[in-house]
């Protein structure tokens, strides 16, 4: 069930609107500037003025923040090269100014028709992530759009302070239809949407500590999620890396044998694993309490 | 790709004072539509990039409409269609008037 102010139903400029103080948002490079694809045109392609993502600044309850928006509707919501270089600028601004970051994610990894760009773009974002985190500043990641967050978004979601996410929200390097595709439908049935949502969804991410807060499919959910993490501090260091190693290697060792997400919530201690898909978040987040695993600062 | 153009003699001048406003998003079956007031309150031009080629006469009876119904004056449109139709086309034109003329949140 979707809510009237449904995260996953909305464009990108209705998300930056509801989560922002009213009136707050100011846009860098709008649509008006028409910053637009160099690679669309060869293609002969549709392109979009805003070339499927808005940054700017605004303020959260009076504080000064950052944030970009990537529309899901276009392309997919993937990077090309203007797009991974608005966001680029976006995070270089922010280790300048000190100022938090949203990034609201929706996207199925980089554009194919760019493919070079994109790539390139994704590695330069991650960089001037890390390096705005180093100088002490958040970076949220907001998932939960219809898009998901795959392949080098996914990427940079992972680099991230911290991930909000909904139900709805997806995050996964390889989308279902290139795990059917590279190593068969016995492996992973990319039209078993129930398998897809286990496996990759908001819930189960949340679960195995793959994303650090969970959100109904609501945008002001959403906002007050980001104003629960924001009050967190983000750090990254090298024992934060250190503890997420140990984390990550002790998950893969105690349920790298598992072959379905349930048999994962079952081993950690969830009463009643085959009814987790089902449950509303009220019941859902009562039913995991001390169970999910914790990220730390970095996944 | 195809471009068009179109020049109106739009019968109402836009109303409000936003610079500029913009609606839609470029998918299959979707448009985008960007407004600018930067034109004499008497002209409208229309500029049109669309994925689907050869509608040149569908887009000038839309757009003869929405001059004729709304008011257009002194509006600079661009649109980047993905293979919209016709109502969605008089849809997005009609919330782009609407949005510039509320007051600047």
């Amino acid at each position: 069930m979707t809510s009237a102010n449904s995260w996953y139903e909305a464009g990108a400029r209705q998300r930056v609107a509801a989560m922002l103080d009213p009136g707050s948002f100011a846009e860098f490079i709008g649509p008006e500037q028409r910053e637009i694809s160099p690679h669309l045109a060869i293609f002969d392609l549709p392109e979009q003025f805003d070339d499927g993502i808005i940054v700017g600044h605004g303020t959260l309850e009076g504080r000064r923040i950052l944030v970009a928006a990537q529309e899901g509707r276009f392309m997919g919501g993937a990077f090309g090269e203007v797009h991974g270089a608005k966001l680029t600028g976006l995070l270089r601004a922010a280790r300048s100014l000190g100022e938090p970051v949203l990034i609201l994610f929706d996207t199925g990894g980089v554009r194919l028709q760019e493919a070079n760009a994109g790539e390139l773009a994704i590695a330069e974002i991650m960089r001037a992530l890390v390096e705005a985190r180093m100088a002490g500043v958040q970076v949220l990641g907001l998932i939960g759009g219809r898009a998901g967050c795959y392949g080098g978004g996914s990427l940079i979601a992972g680099c991230c302070s911290a991930l909000i996410v909904s139900e709805q929200g997806r995050i996964s390097v390889s989308g279902p239809e290139v795990i059917e595709t590279n190593k068969g439908v016995e492996e992973f049935d990319s039209r078993d949407r129930a398998l897809v949502w286990r496996t990759m969804g908001g819930k189960h991410r949340y679960l195995i500590g793959g994303a650090d807060a969970f959100a109904d499919d609501d945008v002001l959910a959403f906002r007050e999620a980001a104003l629960i993490v924001l009050a967190g501090n983000g750090r990254l260091d090298a024992d934060v890396l250190e503890a997420e190693q140990q984390r990550l290697e002790h998950r893969l060792h105690r349920f790298g044998e598992a072959h379905d997400a349930i048999d994962i919530w079952t081993d950690i201690g969830v009463s009643e694993p085959t009814e987790i898909p089902g449950l509303a978040t009220d019941e859902f987040l009562r039913r995991i309490t001390d169970k999910r695993e914790k990220a730390n600062g970095a996944r | 790709m195809e471009k068009l153009s179109f020049t109106m003699k739009p019968s109402t001048p836009a109303t409000g004072t936003r610079a500029r406003a913009i609606v839609g998003v470029v998918a299959s079956g979707n448009l985008e539509v960007l407004l600018e007031r930067n034109l004499p309150a008497n002209i409208c031009i229309i500029d049109i990039a669309t994925a689907a080629p050869g509608f040149a006469a569908v887009w000038e009876a839309v757009i003869e409409d929405f001059v004729t119904r709304r008011p257009a004056g002194g509006l600079h449109i661009s649109i980047n269609d993905g293979g919209a139709r016709p109502d969605m086309v008089s849809l997005r034109l009609a919330q782009g008037v609407r949005l510039i003329e509320e007051l600047e949140a």
